[in-house]
């Protein structure tokens, strides 16, 4: 693979991420670690379902009166944008145009950056509640399905920033175009999650 | 790249094997190291049987007894069974596939070193104040009350073990999808790839309910959560299930691939076809889906229900159908076959009944009622060796026998490899049938001792002398390698003669490059159909000889790995909070390990090219090494 081969939206492949055999490999090796994770959160989501309000006798925390929707329901509104201005930013790789790819993932990673600020500001004020990690097998299997939740948005925000700066200067070709794009679809799957996390931890636990 | 060789020093050689992403080399490591994991596995089932030896025995005190009986099973299932098989799946797989390396060659090296440094962080536990001591199974309410850092060297090794084999498994996963030759279709792969395929599948959907497990409970002992802990509203059963979850598809991946391995020898040695191939092929795709189905088969005594335990018995008797239709299929391809009785031939035969030994008392123990008597007894332990033992470990001494030649190039002796093979068989039975008997006495599994007048001694004694000759037979196999690579006789391309598929079309052991020309495929057993029509080559070219893009090799999997080593090493001392130093080694480690990715995310490795002349030249006999 050359790197210094130069391209223009005319030469661009239609599929730049499956593009060359690495491209290929890492594309299916990627949805394939998706169905692994598919099944890690599968797991804490059962284990916080089989956990949730459960805890010392006489213990004064339940969902329903634990968890407020404004906040959440913002939270939710500003990471599914992020996932939006993603497929922005994967429409222009698509037509290899570098600059506007950059500039809406800058747009995605500071939806995410903010979604990841009021998490922990949420998580800040449960402890303050009195509600902190070791209160409960409730207050576990919460913060642990969410943080981990949380840590792979940390992890996918790194991912974003360190390919934004490595190619910052040389713009697309097939070898970083895969890069982006798994990055991208990885962003996507931490969206689902959340989806998911909202219906079953907010809304179900509102509901009580 | 230097590709005239020289005679490598034994410092160059190290560095080759630190820093290779060749499947072979790695295959070599995961053989060694594994052997090595199996033969301390096989000293702690020794130290058992010698503290069961007699009634009343003091050899091991109850404490001792109950971590060397956990690290038995630990070592055994996580750090022996499995990477052999994947030094095989490595060795093999992309040969017969045609392919010149595995989809992600640095993560292969990744895989390795994360389970070879899991592995020994474990096994450091024996010298840092106890091994772990709940059995390899570490249910939460045991092992939450141990005493110690043992459970902890537990949870943490095997994490990051179990994160080099989930990596594996995604891995071979994606050779097999995307790196097949032209014409090799997914019905024309050998059965072999079939079930390394499957397995691999396996691994990607078991071991993230595992790791999930291990996660809540290092929570549970070190920060304080309160996952299993019932007093605050914690439930210990949610680790039973997940640990099940991984568990039971567990033995899947461990005897899938040693299905490959007897289907592969049974055709060989036959010198037939495989009777029923596409049987075979959906037979275990049906144990790969079936075995997700059935974890709650070992809880029937937890008290699920009878409803929960009625669907897990029926869903555990429908396996033994697909495995079934694999035994006759079995039976079928050496009927009429022209059968060389050659070691792993005779390892492959002894391992029908065998197996079907085992299969049988798991089909009894899938009668819920009957179960609730088996349960917990020495039946049971009886049934798991029978179906590891003779079958998954029949398997790896069968294939150490048959692939030997291919990862080496020089054969094992056939003589002394019968000889292990009647010790360790007729040991095997010794060993674990009388067991069957032990349980249905009533002999509770995991205990340290037992009385003289519970009239268990003299089958206790004579399953103590069937360890022995096991051990014999083992360490007639070493003497053998030893030998064999003393002697250093060089084997041709297809030692066995009757090589079907093409892993045997090329030298032993074949270039790093593999096929100099990618072959042309055009069925099942590509090899033997060549040799059939007096192809003297052996394979057909899907193209012309040019230049072949190959892979660096890289160190960073091996600091990646070392710096999770390190970084649990900060964890597991971290809570005792009488010391200062846990904190930054955590913090040193983990920085050691995002920072290794983070270069391996930054830098560009497009890899090298071999041109045509060097292929030429080295197909000639001049020697390239492959390392940069």
């Amino acid at each position: 693979m050359d790197l210094n081969k130069r391209y223009t939206p005319q030469t661009w492949p239609d599929h730049p991420e499956t593009a060359t055999m690495e491209g290929k490999n890492k594309f299916v090796g990627f949805w394939l670690l998706l169905a692994a994770e598919t099944v890690t959160f599968a797991s804490l989501f059962a284990t916080y379902l089989a956990l949730k309000d459960k805890g010392p006798s006489g213990m004064e925390f339940a969902a329903a009166d634990l968890f407020e929707l404004p906040l959440v329901f913002a939270m939710t509104m500003i990471l599914l944008t992020s996932s939006l201005t993603s497929v922005y930013a994967m429409y222009h790789m698509k037509n290899h145009n570098f600059k506007a790819m950059q500039a809406w993932l800058m747009v995605t990673v500071l939806l995410g950056a903010t979604f990841l600020g009021l998490e922990i500001y949420e998580f800040n004020h449960y402890v303050h509640l009195g509600f902190g990690y070791t209160h409960s097998a409730f207050s576990a299997a919460f913060y642990t399905l969410v943080g981990t939740h949380g840590a792979h948005v940390l992890f996918g925000l790194s991912w974003f920033i360190a390919l934004m700066l490595r190619n910052a200067k040389r713009g697309l070709n097939t070898y970083n175009a895969p890069k982006f794009y798994l990055v991208a679809l990885y962003w996507h799957f931490i969206d689902v999650v959340w989806v998911f996390i909202f219906t079953v931890v907010y809304l179900m636990g509102v509901i009580g | 790249m230097s590709s005239i060789a020289q005679k490598q020093g034994f410092g160059a050689m190290i560095w080759d094997y630190l820093t290779t992403v060749d499947h072979k080399k790695i295959a070599h490591l995961y053989l060694t190291s594994g052997g090595l994991f199996f033969l301390i596995g096989g000293i702690e089932a020794m130290l058992i049987r010698i503290q069961l030896m007699k009634a009343g025995n003091d050899f091991l005190s109850a404490g001792t007894y109950n971590e060397v009986l956990t690290m038995h099973g630990t070592t055994m299932i996580f750090l022996a069974a499995m990477p052999i098989l994947l030094a095989f799946m490595n060795a093999v797989m992309p040969l017969q596939i045609g392919a010149r390396d595995v989809a992600f060659p640095f993560l292969n090296s990744l895989g390795f070193w994360l389970f070879f440094f899991g592995g020994i962080f474990l096994n450091l536990s024996w010298f840092m104040g106890g091994a772990p001591d709940a059995g390899w199974t570490n249910y939460a309410s045991l092992a939450l009350a141990s005493e110690g850092h043992g459970i902890d060297f537990y949870t943490l090794g095997l994490t990051i073990s179990g994160f080099g084999t989930l990596i594996s498994g995604i891995n071979f996963l994606v050779t097999i999808i995307n790196m097949r030759a032209p014409g090799m279709t997914y019905m024309r792969m050998p059965l072999f790839t079939w079930t390394t395929f499957v397995a691999s599948a396996l691994i990607l959907l078991a071991f993230p309910p595992l790791t999930i497990g291990l996660f809540f409970m290092v929570f549970d002992r070190m920060f304080g959560a309160n996952f299993f802990d019932v007093a605050n509203g914690g439930n210990t059963i949610i680790w039973e299930h997940l640990f099940w979850i991984f568990g039971h598809p567990e033995v899947y991946i461990l005897i899938l691939p040693a299905f490959g391995i007897f289907s592969e020898i049974f055709a060989i040695f036959s010198r037939k076809r495989l009777f029923g191939y596409t049987a075979l092929v959906f037979a275990t795709i049906l144990i790969g889906f079936y075995g997700f189905m059935v974890w709650a088969h070992h809880m029937f005594t937890v008290g699920l229900g009878a409803t929960a335990n009625a669907v897990f018995a029926l869903a555990t008797m429908i396996i033994a159908v697909p495995t079934g239709v694999k035994i006759f299929n079995w039976l079928l391809t050496i009927w009429g076959g022209s059968i060389k009785f050659t070691t792993p031939m005779i390892y492959a035969i002894a391992f029908i009944p065998s197996f079907v030994a085992g299969g049988v008392t798991g089909v009894m123990q899938a009668i819920a009622p009957l179960d609730y008597q088996l349960h917990d007894s020495y039946f049971i332990v009886a049934h798991f060796h029978y179906v590891i033992v003779g079958g998954v470990v029949l398997a790896i001494f069968a294939a150490t026998h048959l692939y030997w030649p291919k990862m080496f190039g020089t054969m094992l002796s056939e003589k002394l490899g019968k000889i292990t093979f009647w010790f360790f068989f007729i040991g095997f039975h010794l060993t674990f049938f009388i067991q069957h008997f032990l349980g249905l006495m009533g002999m509770p599994r995991r205990v340290y001792t037992f009385g003289a007048d519970q009239g268990w001694d003299l089958f206790n004694a004579i399953s103590s002398v069937g360890a022995l000759f096991m051990a014999i037979g083992v360490i007639v196999l070493l003497i053998n390698v030893v030998i064999t690579t003393v002697k250093n006789e060089r084997v041709g391309n297809d030692p066995w003669e009757d090589g079907r598929t093409l892993e045997w079309a090329i030298p032993s052991p074949p270039p790093f490059y593999n096929f100099a020309q990618t072959p042309l495929v055009r069925g099942l057993d590509t090899y033997w159909i060549e040799k059939m029509e007096g192809n003297k080559e052996g394979m057909l070219y899907a193209e012309p000889l040019e230049e072949i893009h190959m892979p660096n090799g890289s160190i960073i999997p091996v600091i990646m790995s070392f710096g999770l080593f390190v970084a649990s090493f900060g964890a597991l001392y971290f809570l005792d909070g009488d010391k200062s130093w846990p904190l930054p080694v955590l913090i040193l480690g983990l920085l050691i390990t995002f920072g290794s990715m983070l270069l391996r995310s930054l830098k560009d490795d497009l890899g090298f090219h071999i041109s045509k002349e060097e292929l030429i030249e080295d197909a000639k006999g001049g020697k390239m090494d492959g390392s940069k």
